[in-house]
């Protein structure tokens, strides 16, 4: 007998220049075959996902800035309604949260397959350094700083622009000039705090890993991909799937290195001397994983049997060549659904208001 | 005796495996699936591809080129040169 089951997978601000990667791992699950019924936790009323035909139930939850406890006490009543079997967080900020509280979402019968804190810390910017070190990769020097003034004489001190201005979680800027570095510092660290980093730039191609550990130190399965076309926020809305030994040894390295259990983005840089730089590691799907069904190796579906405590699918080696162009279109919304997630945080496939 | 062509009389062409890695259609459309990269070529360069996967030497790449695009053999000899070095930096091989 089939039995099916229920999924719920955060990030559900598919905003179109700038896409959290929740509703296209909902569109790789429900296309996958198996039979789940998908609900979208998002965090505002706004979030596109929540009223997708590719979710069966929409909730908001609190940002997890509120605190480990408010976030469990708001998924307990959602799954007191929803009996959801597991959840996949896919958002950066989220990752943390939701590992401290795996063992407590496990007593209700919700799994989850995610890196550990441990796992989580030695990927985050700041210690990438000596990650890349272990794994033998180049890494473009970094260095975090806490004061903006830093950029006023860092030519003098070695740094030349351009260089990159990170958050410590999420969102980076290339800079040419100290005023843009001061400027970019302060948006940066008004969103996402201190320290900001500060990176020296690589010269050549982007390149992203979307692939998926096996917690024992194996990948279950990868997909590679490029960059054709980046919006302004320089996120891809193109790219096309390649096959790169290196790059997959990369991915395979780093999964090994940490045991990495769950699944992660690897986005390097192509120098022109043809080596790979290190740049970032997401813990989470990228937003454009759809492309991972797309060419026959759905990473999100293989997610699924891992959390299961299934054996994963054999995944077939993707074939390079494959593009994805990402679109924006609109969701029609009637009001009654937009109150419903207003008033209560809650919306249901077909429009209705919340449940009692 | 078997003579080998000397260095003078060799194209410096990409490797052979970046030769053999790259999908080439009869359109003239040509990716490389390891860098994500795309390029369009013309006739001429069509020609010379398919001829880069079986040779190296000068004379018979000429030779195929005048035959089949009607150049003279100097214009053949540079197109071809000129070819192989743009092959290089795109295949970056």
């Amino acid at each position: 007998m089939t039995v099916r089951r229920t999924i719920a997978v955060t990030g559900m601000n598919a905003r179109a220049d700038n896409p959290a990667p929740g509703l296209a791992v909902a569109r790789c699950l429900r296309e996958s075959g198996l039979p789940l019924r998908i609900v979208g936790l998002g965090y505002d009323a706004l979030d596109p996902g929540l009223y997708s035909s590719r979710c069966d139930a929409g909730y908001l939850l609190p940002y997890p800035s509120a605190g480990e406890e408010a976030v469990f006490e708001r998924l307990a009543d959602i799954h007191e309604v929803e009996h959801f079997d597991a959840v996949i967080p896919c958002l950066d900020s989220e990752l943390s949260v939701f590992a401290t509280l795996e063992d407590r979402l496990l007593g209700l019968g919700v799994r989850s397959f995610l890196p550990t804190h441990e796992q989580l810390r030695a990927r985050d910017k700041g210690h990438l350094t000596e990650l890349a070190k272990r794994v033998g990769v180049r890494y473009p020097e970094t260095r975090p700083i806490s004061d903006s003034s830093f950029f006023m004489d860092s030519v003098k001190n070695g740094w030349d622009y351009p260089l990159v201005v990170k958050g410590p979680l999420f969102d980076a800027q290339v800079v040419r000039t100290p005023e843009e570095a001061v400027q970019a510092f302060r948006r940066i660290a008004a969103v996402w705090g201190l320290p900001i980093l500060v990176q020296r730039v690589v010269e050549g191609d982007e390149f992203n890993l979307a692939g998926l550990g096996d917690g024992r130190g194996g990948m279950v399965g990868a997909v590679m991909m490029k960059k054709r076309g980046l919006t302004d926020k320089g996120k891809a809305w193109a790219g096309v799937t390649i096959h790169d030994d290196r790059l997959l040894e990369l991915g395979r390295s780093i999964v090994a290195a940490l045991r990495w259990r769950g699944p992660l983005e690897v986005e390097a840089m192509r120098g022109p001397d043809g080596d790979y730089y290190l740049i970032e590691i997401n813990p989470r799907f990228p937003a454009w994983i759809y492309l991972s069904a797309g060419v026959g190796c759905n990473l999100p579906a293989a997610l699924c049997a891992l959390i299961m405590g299934e054996p994963p699918p054999i995944l077939p080696p993707p074939q390079a060549g494959t593009l994805f162009i990402r679109s924006a279109e609109e969701i029609i919304v009637p009001l009654v659904a937009f109150e419903s997630v207003m008033l209560t945080g809650h919306v249901s496939a077909t429009g209705g208001a919340a449940k009692p | 005796m078997v003579t080998r062509p000397s260095e003078a009389s060799l194209v410096d062409l990409p490797s052979p495996a970046a030769l053999d890695r790259i999908a080439v259609s009869e359109s003239g459309f040509v990716f490389d699936p390891t860098t994500g990269d795309s390029y369009t070529i013309n006739a001429t360069g069509l020609t010379l591809l398919k001829l880069f996967r079986q040779t190296r030497e000068l004379a018979p790449l000429v030779a195929a080129v005048v035959a089949e695009h009607e150049v003279d053999p100097v214009r053949a000899e540079r197109d071809i040169l000129e070819f192989a070095t743009a092959l290089r930096q795109y295949l970056r091989a």
